[in-house]
């Protein structure tokens, strides 16, 4: 889990251009959006975009996108519970 | 009467406000670098930059140049318009949105390919909410800039953030200049010639 939140952080400065921050500067629990990071919907469409091409999950019910997408750990615990069906 | 109170002018590498240089780069340094020299040399601290392509991080960051000792504070935000034009509308990001879609379709590529969307991070960073509009030409047209921004004036605006604002390639090309009502800073009348003048 380390691994992969530790991926994330990489992957989530790359596709979203965040050159400002390095992955050290984003707390596993740190909100995304509006407050902590501050991504906005365009960035949202970019996470979403970044999970299909890199661990191949679409998100089937887009109500769940906030929960999702909350932070980086609830990012990998997705994608971990995901991997594991 | 209108008049052109202030200006940036970016050629190349170099970056002149009211005539004077202000910041420039070795004309060798790539343009994303001087961009990013120049956002720094600015002092603007707006992480949102780094998302924007490079015809609105050019945009963006002259606007900052061209309002910072401004009057602009003095009038309602919702009465400043911002009137640009460019040659090569979003080309640069247009090309670049459809190279990345071989792969998958960058949403964040996307929103770049209009050109009026660097009008719009203008007017998002200083919350102006007046006539807004984007012009493409072959060229610079002073007289064209000129006679719209001088109709928008004589109706709600109070004041007009204006100019031409071209990246393609390594090529930067940006002219911002401002319009208020009443004579400030250069205070030179607003006029198709003036601004070819200051174009060149």
């Amino acid at each position: 889990m380390e691994q992969l939140m530790n991926d994330l952080k990489k992957q989530i400065i790359e596709a979203l251009n965040l050159k400002h921050l390095k992955p050290e500067n984003i707390g596993d629990d740190q909100p995304l959006f509006v407050e902590g990071l501050g991504l906005d919907s365009i960035d949202a469409l970019e996470l979403i975009v970044l999970l299909q091409q890199k661990y191949n999950i679409r998100i089937e019910n887009p109500q769940e996108g906030p929960k999702i997408f909350r932070s980086v750990k609830t990012m990998a615990e997705f994608i971990t519970a995901h991997q594991a069906r | 009467m209108a008049f052109i109170t202030g200006y940036v002018r970016v050629k190349g590498r170099e970056v002149m406000k009211n005539g004077s240089p202000s910041f420039s780069c070795s004309p060798d340094t790539g343009l994303d670098e001087f961009l990013e020299q120049f956002y720094g040399y600015t002092g603007a601290v707006y992480p949102k930059f780094y998302k924007m392509d490079r015809m609105c991080r050019a945009g963006f960051t002259a606007a900052e140049l061209l309002l910072r000792d401004s009057g602009i504070s003095e009038y309602k935000v919702a009465n400043v318009g911002v009137i640009l034009a460019n040659a090569t509308g979003s080309q640069g990001s247009d090309m670049r949105y459809l190279e990345a879609s071989a792969k998958a379709p960058s949403p964040a590529l996307f929103v770049y390919t209009l050109p009026n969307i660097v009008a719009g991070e203008i007017c998002i960073r200083h919350r102006f909410g007046g006539e807004n509009a984007f012009f493409v030409s072959p060229a610079f047209e002073g007289e064209t800039l000129a006679q719209y921004t001088g109709m928008v004036m004589n109706d709600a605006a109070e004041a007009c953030v204006g100019g031409w604002v071209d990246t393609m390639d390594d090529h930067c090309d940006v002219f911002l200049y401002l319009i208020e009502n009443k004579p400030a800073g250069t205070a030179l009348v607003l006029s198709g010639r003036q601004l070819e003048t200051l174009y060149q």
